[in-house]
């Protein structure tokens, strides 16, 4: 998948990757994708919970080795 | 300054019913599925990054004269929201440890003094609604159903100055896991386990069956078993000093044990209802039953203990009162509550078959403990 930029929130805990996804989705244009990934296991709903509630879609989310990779469009 | 706010204390404010305002921060599902509960407790539940762009929004949905607690998974995100509260005003304290440690917490409660200075501790983990027995008598001890917090039992019985000597578990535990194993092997004392329920454990353990006794503290105190299946197929009680009744995950006060948690509820069915109507009627009414599990708060007593005659559960407890045996069956196998979280992994855990590292076992032990059926 494209994405217009990338977020390594791996090694924080929450709050921290919602908190960056965030502010990077802050900066990008509508229709742009992010990708991000993290470590904490919290941010698995967090992720598709805060995307659900600010509109944003979660188009695609996978785990490989303790990664968990999530790709964020922006509304 | 935001403070921080130890389990210890909300355990206090619960067995004192004050008031407290809880903002929960975590999720709404993990927020409807578990919580923090106490009889006087308001809640307000707000996702953390639903408040990222600040807490003015929610302000007068939180009251200025009452105490403000925020929560959430871990600690991490409800300083955040705490720190954004007191910037605007708004005086507020956050869970040290989040739900994990509430979790985690275990309040001794003393239940009784036993014959020749013997004592008998109940273990209330508040927030996940087990509890775990001490028994100790001139320098020695016993533990039931024991969290996987060893370090609190075994800290508690060296300030006791006893030694452990034996460790039971009433039954092979779905909910949680056992620290039982851990326990025996640091203090050199016997793990017991019922044998139909050990069948596919991978350590030595002693069997524990239908009329074995123990003695705690040369032959002042006696703990003697009963089987009485039906939660699991070995679920054994005991009988301490002829007055107390450890009765296991097979009847608690307000509830009743749940067949199905190693998917044998109609196997079982049977059992239960032995052991419930049949077994547990030719005990003493006198016996005080001290469950393993409570569901709801208002089951604990005013001093935070959870008990209460069997003579009385058999008057009030609505599993005890059904004539129709189908009728039992259905309840206790229809329409049945969701099992407690990873349940299937905590058998294997507590079979010894997986050795999950302590993150791993906090994260399966996440939310209430599901094991009754009312």
């Amino acid at each position: 998948m494209e994405a217009a930029k990338f977020l390594d929130a791996k090694g924080f805990a929450c709050p921290m990757p919602v908190v960056r996804t965030k502010k990077a989705m802050d900066g990008m244009a509508q229709g742009e994708v992010l990708e991000i990934h993290t470590t904490d296991k919290g941010s698995i709903k967090d992720m598709a919970a805060w995307a659900a509630s600010t509109g944003n879609e979660l188009v695609k989310q996978t785990e490989e080795d303790g990664v968990y990779k999530f790709w964020i469009e922006k509304a | 300054m935001i403070k921080s706010m130890a389990s210890k204390e909300v355990a206090q404010k619960i067995f004192n019913k004050e008031e407290l305002f809880i903002l929960d921060v975590r999720n709404e599902s993990d927020f409807i599925d578990w919580k923090i509960e106490g009889e006087n407790f308001s809640y307000l539940n707000i996702p953390y990054f639903d408040l990222l762009d600040g807490v003015e929004g929610i302000l007068d949905r939180i009251p200025k004269d009452r105490e403000v607690l925020v929560v959430c998974a871990k600690e991490g995100s409800s300083v955040m929201v705490a720190e954004m509260l007191d910037e605007v005003g708004q005086n507020a304290s956050y869970l040290s440890g989040g739900m994990k440690a509430w979790s985690e917490y275990l309040q001794p409660v003393k239940i009784a003094d036993l014959e020749d200075g013997g004592e008998l501790y109940q273990f209330v983990r508040i927030g996940k609604g087990c509890l775990s027995y001490m028994v100790l008598s001139k320098g020695e001890a016993a533990i039931v159903d024991a969290t996987r917090m060893a370090d609190v039992y075994m800290e508690f019985a060296k300030e006791k100055g006893a030694v452990i000597k034996h460790v039971f578990d009433t039954h092979l535990h779905a909910d949680h896991i056992s620290g039982g194993r851990k326990i025996a092997e640091a203090a050199s004392g016997s793990y017991w386990l019922p044998p139909k329920d050990a069948e596919e454990v991978t350590f030595p353990y002693e069997k524990l069956t239908d009329g074995i006794e123990v003695t705690v503290g040369g032959t002042s105190i006696m703990i003697q078993a009963l089987y009485s299946p039906g939660h699991t197929i070995g679920s054994t009680s005991f009988v301490i000093d002829s007055k107390y009744l450890l009765s296991g995950d097979i009847l608690f006060i307000d509830s009743i044990g749940r067949p199905d948690l190693a998917g044998k509820a109609q196997d079982w069915v049977t059992d239960l209802r032995e052991s419930l109507y049949k077994r547990y009627r030719k005990l003493s009414d006198e016996l005080v039953v001290l469950p393993a599990h409570f569901m709801i708060i208002e089951e604990l007593n005013d001093d935070g203990s959870v008990s209460e005659k069997l003579g009385t559960l058999f008057a009030e407890n609505h599993g005890l009162n059904i004539e129709n045996e189908e009728e039992f069956r259905r309840l206790v196998t229809e329409n049945l509550p969701p099992q407690p979280n990873a349940y299937q992994e905590i058998r294997e855990a507590n079979m010894g078959k997986i050795n999950p590292d302590l993150e791993q076992q906090r994260e399966m032990e996440i939310g209430p403990n599901r094991c009754a059926v009312r």
